[in-house]
């Protein structure tokens, strides 16, 4: 099938809201759109970070998730304490695959669940006196960790335990910094909340450690923010920029550490790759301590190349003629990556939807296979997300925000795309439906997928899943008639 | 005679733990089997029928324990003056946790426990004044107490307090079965105060079902840790509690209320002298604004 035109696109969007009740589509209607690129702001097609409508069967996540998931979770040699009861913790323990060198329980604790367990008891009575002797048990039982976070679920809202009262008695206790989050899963409309209140406790109560404390900095220090080391991911971005010149000097927060947090202020350029889940605390740095911060984008050759071109532009001729040579390097490789992989994937159509970045980010790789993203969109986005998403997009380009189960299958039964890239929760049903699947939250148990590494492996998992026969097989024999059965038996 | 399950709520400070305890004296003085369960974290709804400082909360003890699935009725459960059961749900000092969590999880191992299937004839939720959160509804919620007494006296706060505990009825008797049963006037003797708290009752739907007159004895009881049923039985004040006892007995008006607006209620308080009419043209004048005009 074709890519469809305007038209027929806007057409789809009105038959799927149809079935809606009226204040229902009235809301929904806000969230579809058709990417005009005449249309420089995104605000003025597009709503997004509303409140998901009761019964829609929205898949975003909370703000517990986003604080200790995504932006604190990773902090490998603290110490992060789901506090409230224990499932949040528990059921989100290890899940987000980010990397980490260490020995969990000596000096890394990524992996581990550490929670407050809460009982009724806590409830009524507050979880403060436990809390704080979680805290000095911690530090008993694994001294070397190098701080401890509170991350807190949604009870400790609800009964107003005063977290930062016992995070500052501990701070005298242990000597070692103690920061309270209030990211309770109640906060805000979906996970994004939770990556602003995780900025903010790092600005309030990490960032400014070391700003009195010497550094041996070089011209050269650059930090990597916002890559969590999906399947190792910031490690496949970091040699790049060590190629190039740049001294690494943080990764914010897949493999990271405390010590690089604080000295993050000390920074030349900060680079980011998550734009929405930490764009907040690149704000504050280049207010407070003048660090300029730029977006790059190392999915795909073509926005890897570009990015290093963009990063070397801030250095000396010396970076720049290093980004050449790192991209030269690079161009056999990915080229003999590109002539395995293209003529298997080329014209083929993929929808995506995935959280805060990837349905922009991702759309130079699969171009650079040939293919083709037809629909994309985000489960937490904002609309300076979608600002830059236009100008990502082809003209008829299909949007949803914040999509419900009942879209997400219509869309997909109309467009029919090649492949579908979303999460956990959408993947068995697509399956089901005979398309081929891959989770672009997790990599499928896959990954790197950032740098010339992981462009190598996301084009071999595009084309394994795409291009493997079980889809041939999906349909049943007997309805093909008595001879395709016979012919299968044969 | 099936169980009857009433609660008695009321502004702060207006003598509900005073006026239950010992209506609840009276009720086994005439051979009623009577539970008392306070509400409240403060704990002092049992300690004049159980002639203590403060009763062994069930949150206390379940923090104790470890957990409340730990604990045994027989460990919470106290028997006081006239075999009346005494238990207190507890909570946590003021400030922190969560006070209303606290009645639910009492309340819940009371019913699971099987407190309510002995032989009992009444039950009475003593709660804490303020209905801040759907924890210190839970006595009115469903299969718990349908007869709701207010405890109020001729002041505007605790009518006001009275009339917003009506509204609170009102949602919960549109889903189920509770029903309000009766104001009663803890007397602070003002002015035609049994006129004001009748007609108060008039126009929630309800009546009043005693005056309870104010008598020192009451005091020189509570000092005593006992009700005044058993420390002065003679008295006239004990009478008047074995009145409200009989009366709640007899009591077969259960209605749901029917709240009056705020204006209505500043309308009654003046015809009674309570209020002054409203001059508007005071409303957000300093003191010194108003001198110098």
């Amino acid at each position: 099938m074709s890519t469809m035109t305007r038209e027929e696109t806007e057409a789809l969007i009105q038959e799927v809201l149809e079935v809606y009740p009226e204040k229902v589509r009235k809301d929904r209607e806000k969230h579809l759109t058709v990417i005009d690129q005449d249309v420089a702001e995104s605000k003025k097609c597009i709503t997004s970070n509303r409140k998901s409508l009761p019964g829609v069967m929205t898949v975003r996540g909370c703000a517990y998730a986003g604080s200790k998931g995504v932006v604190w979770g990773p902090i490998k040699d603290m110490v992060h304490i789901s506090h409230g009861p224990v499932g949040c913790g528990q059921y989100s323990r290890a899940g987000r695959r980010n990397y980490y060198v260490g020995a969990t329980g000596i000096n890394t604790f990524g992996t581990m669940n550490f929670t407050s367990d809460f009982q009724e008891k806590d409830i009524v009575f507050g979880g403060d006196k436990k809390l704080a002797k979680i805290m000095t048990e911690i530090e008993q039982l694994f001294p070397l960790n190098k701080g401890i976070t509170v991350q807190s679920e949604c009870p400790i809202g609800l009964i107003g335990d005063d977290i930062e009262a016992v995070a500052k008695k501990t701070i005298a206790e242990i000597k070692k910094p103690v920061v309270p989050v209030r990211c309770e899963g109640f906060r805000g409309v979906s996970q994004s909340l939770g990556h602003h209140i995780a900025n903010d406790s790092i600005r309030d109560w990490v960032l400014d450690a070391r700003d009195k404390t010497s550094f041996n900095g070089t011209p050269y220090d650059v930090t990597v923010i916002g890559d969590y080391n999906v399947g190792g991911d910031a490690w496949a971005s970091r040699t790049l920029l060590e190629e190039m010149g740049l001294r690494v000097i943080a990764q914010w927060s897949g493999d990271g550490t405390l010590a690089e947090i604080e000295n993050t202020p000390k920074a030349k350029l900060n680079l980011i790759h998550c734009y929405r889940s930490m764009n907040y605390i690149s704000r504050h740095m280049e207010e407070k301590y003048n660090i300029p911060w730029m977006e790059y984008n190392f999915f795909g050759p073509t926005k890897i190349a570009e990015s290093l071109r963009k990063i070397a532009a801030f250095f000396d001729d010396n970076i720049k003629a290093n980004a050449e040579r790192v991209i030269e390097k690079y161009t056999a490789e990915y080229e003999a990556v590109i002539a395995k992989y293209r003529p298997r994937l080329e014209g083929k159509r993929v929808m995506l939807y995935v959280g805060g970045l990837r349905p922009r980010h991702i759309i130079g790789a699969y171009e650079d296979l040939g293919m083709e993203v037809v629909g994309t969109g985000y489960e937490f986005a904002h609309n300076d997300d979608y600002d830059r998403t236009i100008a990502e997009m082809g003209n008829t380009t299909l949007i949803y925000d914040d999509i419900t189960g009942y879209e997400f299958e219509e869309f997909v039964k109309k467009v029919k795309p090649d492949l579908i890239g979303s999460g956990i929760k959408e993947k068995y049903i697509f399956q089901k439906m005979g398309i081929p699947f891959r989770q672009m939250h997790s990599w499928d148990y896959s990954g790197p997928y950032h740098g010339y590494d992981g462009f190598a492996i996301f084009a071999r998992d595009m084309d394994m899943t795409l291009n493997n026969p079980c889809w041939k097989k999906i349909r049943a024999p007997w309805l093909d008639g008595p001879s395709a059965t016979a012919g299968a038996a044969a | 005679m099936p169980l009857r399950q009433c609660a008695i709520y009321g502004k702060g400070g207006i003598g509900k733990s005073t006026t239950t305890q010992n209506l609840v004296a009276g009720l086994a003085e005439l051979g009623k089997k009577v539970m008392i369960v306070g509400c409240d974290p403060k704990a002092d709804s049992t300690r004049l029928i159980l002639h203590s400082k403060a009763q062994n909360t069930i949150m206390e003890m379940a923090a104790e324990a470890g957990t409340v699935e730990d604990l045994e009725l027989e460990d919470v459960l106290k028997l006081g003056y006239g075999n009346i059961k005494c238990v207190e749900s507890g909570g946590p000092e003021p400030g922190v946790g969560c006070a209303g969590r606290g009645v639910i999880t009492a309340i819940n191992f009371l019913e699971e426990e099987g407190a309510y299937e002995e032989d009992l004839d009444f039950v009475f939720y003593d709660v804490l004044g303020d209905v801040v959160c759907g924890g210190f509804a839970m006595p009115i919620r469903e299969n718990k107490a349908q007869e709701i007494y207010i405890v109020v006296s001729g002041e505007m706060m605790a009518m006001y307090a009275a009339n917003n505990i009506s509204k609170g009825i009102v949602k919960y008797a549109s889903s189920g079965s509770v029903r309000l049963a009766g104001l009663i006037c803890n007397s602070r003797n003002t002015a035609r105060e049994d006129e004001l708290i009748m007609e108060l009752a008039r126009q929630l739907g309800t009546h009043m079902i005693h005056f309870v007159p104010r008598d020192n004895v009451v005091q020189r009881a509570e000092i005593r840790r006992m009700t005044v049923i058993e420390y002065d039985p003679a008295s006239k004040q004990a009478q008047e509690y074995r009145d409200l006892a009989q009366k709640i007995i007899d009591n077969k008006k259960m209605v749901i209320p029917t709240p009056i607006t705020m204006d209505a209620l500043e309308d009654l308080l003046m015809n009674f002298g309570l209020l002054d009419e409203e001059d508007e043209s005071i409303i957000g004048k300093a003191a010194v604004v108003e001198a110098t005009a």
